[in-house]
């Protein structure tokens, strides 16, 4: 059960060699694991934070697209893009609900985003100069988004995994929409197509250091690889994006901007794949720590939604209590009558 | 920071003929508000015909910890299933 009132108050766990072992078969043995059970409070951390972040990229992330909802070229475009900005509220949705089974509560993971205490994706921290751009966003972001997410469909823990179950039957869309939008630039007049791969010169970097850190230097890849967080390394799902993605910009005509990209038969066990140059993780670490262009944009957004909202959270709660207080009255009235 | 709104566990008939299933939870000042969210959040392809709410504090759900006295009793009861029971297979499909 996903209620709050369910789950013990302290998460505390006895935490001997033989819960560990005990916990860890059960992860062996593919079992998920479910809100009341016990669980290492190291699980439980690493999941409250992963699940957080993730619910928060996809809040996040509405602001970049819903930029240009407004300004989108036809009609079949803008409901296409509102349908989409829709979903990702409602992922971010799914994942607070996942996390909030662990006992954190919706009002503290928005109090960590709003005070910037709480980390999002860093791809959302660039800004939408072109229609273009929102194309490449549902083609390469929501791409990476789910190369990421399908495997966290088979994660140890039930409420995330059913999270991503819904939220991976939704993201095709995200990606088939934004390709056909950079399609439609890419087979248009020359400055359509130059608009394309601007986006798309844009765009590559930032979209696979989305996969995070190499393995080398990812700090908690290995535990919750073990605890079945995790399925895959960074490195193998970023390899598998990459080895995805080249030919559908060849298909294209664009130009993905790694002058070192080359296929290489080594990779992938010997069944070849795309080697690519290297990644500037100063500038991935500068963004996530702030210093991206529209870090301070994001926060801005996010606390205006909020405060300009207080007044309809007051208004439908202040309502629901008078409900209920006149409900109590027809109750004690009814009795009354009665007897 | 608000206090907090109430929590609410959404289950969904997906078409008729079937029952409703849990799908998640929500956050919403009253009943009312809570059909509508999950309306919103839980259905919007077309996934069912029919949506109940009920507060997520209503209710009563067993203790995991006592998994084993509560589910445990039905292992060693075999007989309870068809295949304990030595038909001839002369008889036929029984
Ligand atoms: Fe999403
Ligand atoms: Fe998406």
């Amino acid at each position: 059960m996903y209620s709050q009132g369910l789950i013990g108050a302290d998460g505390r766990t006895e935490e001997d060699e033989a819960f560990l072992a005990a916990f860890q078969a059960r992860i062996d043995a593919e079992e998920k694991i479910e809100p009341k059970d016990a669980m290492p409070e190291g699980y439980r951390k690493t999941l409250v934070r992963q699940i957080g972040q993730h619910a928060h990229s996809e809040i996040v992330g509405m602001l970049p697209e819903g930029n240009w909802i407004t300004r989108a070229p036809s009609l079949r475009r803008k409901a296409a893009l509102l349908a989409k900005v829709q979903d990702e509220g409602g992922h971010g949705l799914y994942l607070y609900s996942a996390a909030e089974t662990l006992g954190v509560t919706r009002e503290q993971m928005t109090e960590e985003l709003l005070s910037g205490k709480a980390k999002y994706s860093s791809i959302f921290n660039y800004p939408t100069l072109t229609w273009a751009d929102i194309g490449t966003i549902g083609w390469l972001v929501d791409g990476a988004a789910i190369m990421n997410q399908i495997p966290l469909c088979r994660c140890s823990y039930g409420p995330y995994a059913r999270a991503m179950i819904r939220v991976c039957k939704e993201e095709s869309f995200h990606q088939r929409q934004g390709y056909e939008i950079v399609m439609t630039l890419a087979r248009g007049t020359e400055a359509q197509k130059a608009m394309a791969q601007d986006a798309l010169n844009r765009w590559w970097w930032p979209s696979i250091m989305m996969f995070g850190p190499h393995d080398a230097e990812s700090a908690h890849s290995e535990q919750s690889m073990a605890w079945k967080i995790k399925r895959f390394s960074n490195d193998a799902l970023r390899q598998k994006f990459i080895d995805a993605t080249v030919p559908q910009a060849e298909f294209l005509g664009l130009k993905v901007p790694d002058p070192d990209m080359a296929w290489d038969e080594s990779l992938n066990d010997g069944k070849g794949g795309y080697r690519h140059g290297p990644i500037d993780w100063d500038e991935f670490w500068r963004v996530v720590k702030g210093g991206g262009v529209m870090n301070r944009d994001r926060i801005k957004a996010r606390r205006k939604a909020w405060d300009e909202g207080a007044w309809v959270r007051e208004a439908a709660q202040a309502h629901a209590e008078k409900r209920a207080a006149r409900r109590a009255g027809e109750d004690a009235g009814g009795k009354v009558a009665a007897e | 920071m608000a206090e907090a709104t109430r929590l609410w566990e959404v289950f969904i008939r997906p078409r008729n003929g079937l029952s409703h299933r849990h799908v998640g939870s929500l956050h919403a000042a009253d009943e009312v508000l809570a059909l509508q969210a999950a309306r919103d959040v839980y259905t919007r392809r077309g996934e069912g015909t029919s949506i109940w709410v009920i507060p997520s504090d209503a209710i009563t759900a067993s203790d995991p910890d006592h998994a084993a006295e509560m589910f445990d009793p039905t292992a060693d009861k075999i007989y309870r299933h068809p295949t304990f029971y030595d038909i001839p297979e002369d008889v036929g499909h029984m």
